[in-house]
């Protein structure tokens, strides 16, 4: 296990240095940091000085490369290649081109957006398993072909609407909940009910539809038939004999995506006013901030990777016919 | 005018993409004709109810957008002083003429939707020239109304002759196709009632829409006075054109790859995993954001060689759309290599290798024909998905340009007119309804495609 564990490890570093080498390419590259400056200075008709001043302020005057100048090993570590995209491989973020340091914010933002995502993910399974299970219950019937044109519905609207009509009625017109806004601690849950109830509503539509297929490849195996003929009620069977089955590709399917669950949602976070780390990454976005855009997709390639390779562990786990090879 | 505007067509690169991409779409489905199996499965998919509904509001779409993509410059009057005919800034378009009335009838301010009276209050002098403040009558919204009190019985009166004329249009339309449905489509098992209703709701909406929409704001003002449903009309262009570009456009590289690293395996193999694991591990949107930022970079660091808005706005309309492609096609190309791994392991191509048969043919006769219901399922599905994206992306500020109009600009607006008070709930609601209809319609098409062509049944997992 933990030789495999590693081996993985290790065949992750080349995707990880690619991504980085993609990152570098996009930011230094195709658009140089005097354009960056230009940019962030305010177009054209900026001062040379001012553009030296800005770089040298962020490292950004350093050589792409290879600095002919430096000595030693400096000939490879004082580059902009090094100092910039080298340096995430340890997790040291740097400084934002705002000059205040990437990594703590990380580790402050990150909460926030755990509490929106975590309770998100797990009702988000119960009601969506629940609800496949009773589409399964009813199936070939009216019920059904409604259930499914309601799931079909549901996600054929953005979350954009579901945020913004929601704001709308239960923050603006019925007063239930805050429009916006965040506080620490338990104050929290006034203003994270919404969101969580709004990422679960947004995730019915597709979910669904991808576990009632699940179920229903089951549903015709020889061991529902088996215990069928037996005499179990359907009832039993779809909750003793089918459901433990069925939880093999759904609980793998979502270990993908419980690393990715520390970058919060861009979109629940900037309506809802919530710190984290979404809205960190919109508003570096927005404000055009290269150093914390970048290190958002290091840290997103790196969950992502991770989350891989916990599908493939979980695997193993749960099903034992699977080998780790 | 007296004299006679003459007109010069305007192609943007964006208008000879999508008149392009339809056309190819045409001469695709074509030749799908050929094998008697893919008919087969498509009279499956147009025998449903929802599949031929759910086209047939499609393609009312569709054929929106291509009216939209026709642009022109009108000429301007010509003035004392100069002979040579001027052609005006403004780029037009076909559907422009058509709803040419919801264009030109500007007002100030927000109004709602049917208001007579503006939505802010204005100072006015009335007949003694004294001060007051009130709200004023709108410019164009309602102002053939001697009476506001008439309001209701001319807007009913309006629909009606409004329906009536709908109604003879479609009797019309239904005679054509009864008696196409005699001459040439008997053997084709449609579902005409389906068909029929379809058709004479789409044009009853459409006769209402440009005669209500002539005279009245049917879903209000925004707030420089642009008529709000003249706007989401024209970013059906937009979404649709976002769309089939984007989606035709991660065609190619998923096929190459995927069928290339699931046929020639080893090294190949291992370049096209490595490429779409290192593409896929970076979170979509912020792939995205960061590729429109650097075509932002260009356009602000390169003014000279975008001086019309329109051209900017189109240059960084199909930037975006490549950059959509481009970052979308790793999940299609990991199907494809799956089935094409399964599929070069059966005996007919084995056969084929063992008869010497090139691995360019092999490919083209064995291989592509039998992965392309992964490509055509997904052709669709992806259709919806992009249309989505394009309003989370404008919303975050990396969608299209600000001056184009579009369903994701419309709702990144309806933020602060949401919140004042009273709010103004309209332009986001007729986003919302057009933006939902055309997706809903799409992902139902989807479904249908699905059920009929994806082996495993309906409902099969992608």
């Amino acid at each position: 296990m933990l030789t495999y564990i590693a081996r993985r490890l290790l065949y992750a570093l080349p995707i990880l240095f690619g991504v980085n080498v993609l990152t570098f390419a996009l930011f230094f590259l195709v658009n140089t940091p005097e354009q960056m400056a230009q940019v962030q200075l305010g177009g054209k008709f900026t001062s040379p000085e001012a553009v030296a001043n800005w770089k040298a302020e962020r490292g950004y005057d350093r050589p792409l490369f290879i600095n002919r100048d430096a000595a030693g090993l400096g000939v490879l570590t004082d580059t902009i290649f090094f100092e910039k995209s080298v340096r995430l491989f340890v997790f040291d973020f740097g400084k934002s081109d705002e000059g205040r340091n990437i990594g703590a914010e990380i580790r402050e933002r990150m909460w926030p957006s755990l509490a929106i995502q975590v309770p998100t993910l797990i009702v988000g399974i119960a009601v969506n398993i629940s609800f496949a299970l009773v589409v399964v219950l009813f199936r070939a019937s009216l019920f059904e072909l409604a259930a499914m044109v309601l799931c079909i519905a549901l996600f054929s609207i953005s979350t954009v609407f579901y945020i913004i009509g929601s704001q709308f009625f239960f923050g603006k017109l019925w007063h239930l909940v805050p429009v916006s806004g965040y506080l620490e601690g338990l104050g929290a849950v006034r203003f994270l009910l919404l969101p969580i109830i709004i990422g679960v509503v947004a995730g019915i539509g597709a979910s669904t539809r991808l576990y009632r297929s699940i179920f229903l490849e089951e549903i015709h195996r020889d061991y529902v038939r088996t215990a069928r003929s037996k005499g179990v009620s359907e009832l039993q069977v779809l909750f003793r004999h089918l459901l433990p089955n069925a939880m093999i590709p759904i609980l793998t399917g979502v270990v993908v995506v419980i690393p990715s669950l520390f970058m919060g949602s861009l979109l629940m976070e900037s309506f809802f006013g919530i710190p984290g780390l979404g809205s960190y990454t919109l508003d570096a976005i927005q404000a055009q901030d290269f150093a914390i855009v970048r290190s958002m997709v290091f840290l997103g390639s790196v969950l992502y990777i991770a989350g891989l390779l916990l599908t493939d562990i979980s695997y193993t786990w749960v099903d034992p016919r699977v080998r780790l090879s | 005018m007296t004299e006679p505007t003459t007109l010069q067509p305007v192609l943007l690169w964006s208008d000879g993409l999508i008149f392009l991409l339809v056309a190819s779409l045409l001469a695709f489905a074509a030749t799908l004709r050929r094998s008697p199996q893919t008919r087969q499965k498509w009279a499956q998919v147009f025998r449903s109810r929802i599949g031929v509904s759910s086209f047939m509001v499609v393609c009312a779409y569709v054929l929106v957008a291509l009216l939209d993509s026709v642009h022109f410059r009108e000429s301007l009057p010509a003035t004392e002083h100069s002979a040579d005919v001027h052609y005006s800034h403004s780029i037009r378009s076909v559907l422009d003429l058509l709803l040419h009335d919801m264009q030109e009838g500007t007002e100030t301010t927000y109004s709602a939707p049917f208001a007579i009276y503006s939505f802010s209050k204005e100072n006015m002098l009335d007949e003694q020239g004294r001060l007051y403040r009130d709200f004023p009558r709108l410019a164009h919204g309602g102002a053939h109304l001697a009476d506001p009190a008439q309001r209701a019985g001319d807007i009913l009166q309006r629909s009606a002759v409004a329906l009536v004329r709908g109604a003879l249009l479609a009797a019309v339309l239904l005679g054509l196709l009864a008696w196409l449905r005699r001459r040439r489509l008997a053997r084709v098992g449609l579902p005409w009632r389906a068909v029929n209703l379809t058709l004479v709701a789409l044009v009853l909406v459409s006769t209402w829409v440009l005669e209500l929409g002539s005279v009245y704001h049917i879903l209000g003002t925004d707030q420089v006075g642009t008529d709000v449903l003249y706007q989401s009309v024209k970013s059906i262009r937009t979404g649709v054109l976002i769309g089939t570009l984007a989606t035709l456009l991660t065609l190619p590289l998923a096929i190459v790859l995927g069928i290339g690293a699931g046929y020639f395996k080893g090294a190949v193999d291992d370049v096209v995993q490595y490429v779409y694991t290192t593409l896929n591990s970076i979170p979509g949107i912020l792939l995205i954001a960061a590729s429109v930022l650097l075509i932002d970079v260009y356009i602000q660091t390169h003014p000279e060689r975008f001086e019309l808005t329109v051209v900017r706005a189109d240059f960084k309309f199909l930037a975006l759309c490549f950059i959509l492609g481009l970052t979308s096609w790793t999940t299609l190309c990991r199907l494809l290599r799956a089935e094409t791994l399964k599929i070069s392991q059966l005996e007919y191509v084995r056969a084929a290798q063992a008869f010497g048969v090139s691995q360019a043919r092999i490919i083209r006769r064995h291989i592509l024909p039998n992965v392309m219901h992964l490509v055509l399922i997904s052709l669709v599905l992806d259709f919806s998905a992009f249309v989505m994206a394009e309003s989370v992306l404008s919303y975050i500020g990396v969608g299209v340009d600000a001056s184009m109009m579009s369903w994701g600009n419309m709702i990144n607006a309806a933020r602060s007119e949401l919140s004042r008070d009273p709010s103004v709930w309209w332009s986001v609601m007729s986003a919302f309804i057009l933006m939902v209809v055309l997706v809903l319609a799409a992902n139902l098409f989807a479904d249908e495609v699905r059920a009929a062509f994806d082996p495993r049944g309906a409902g099969g997992r992608r």
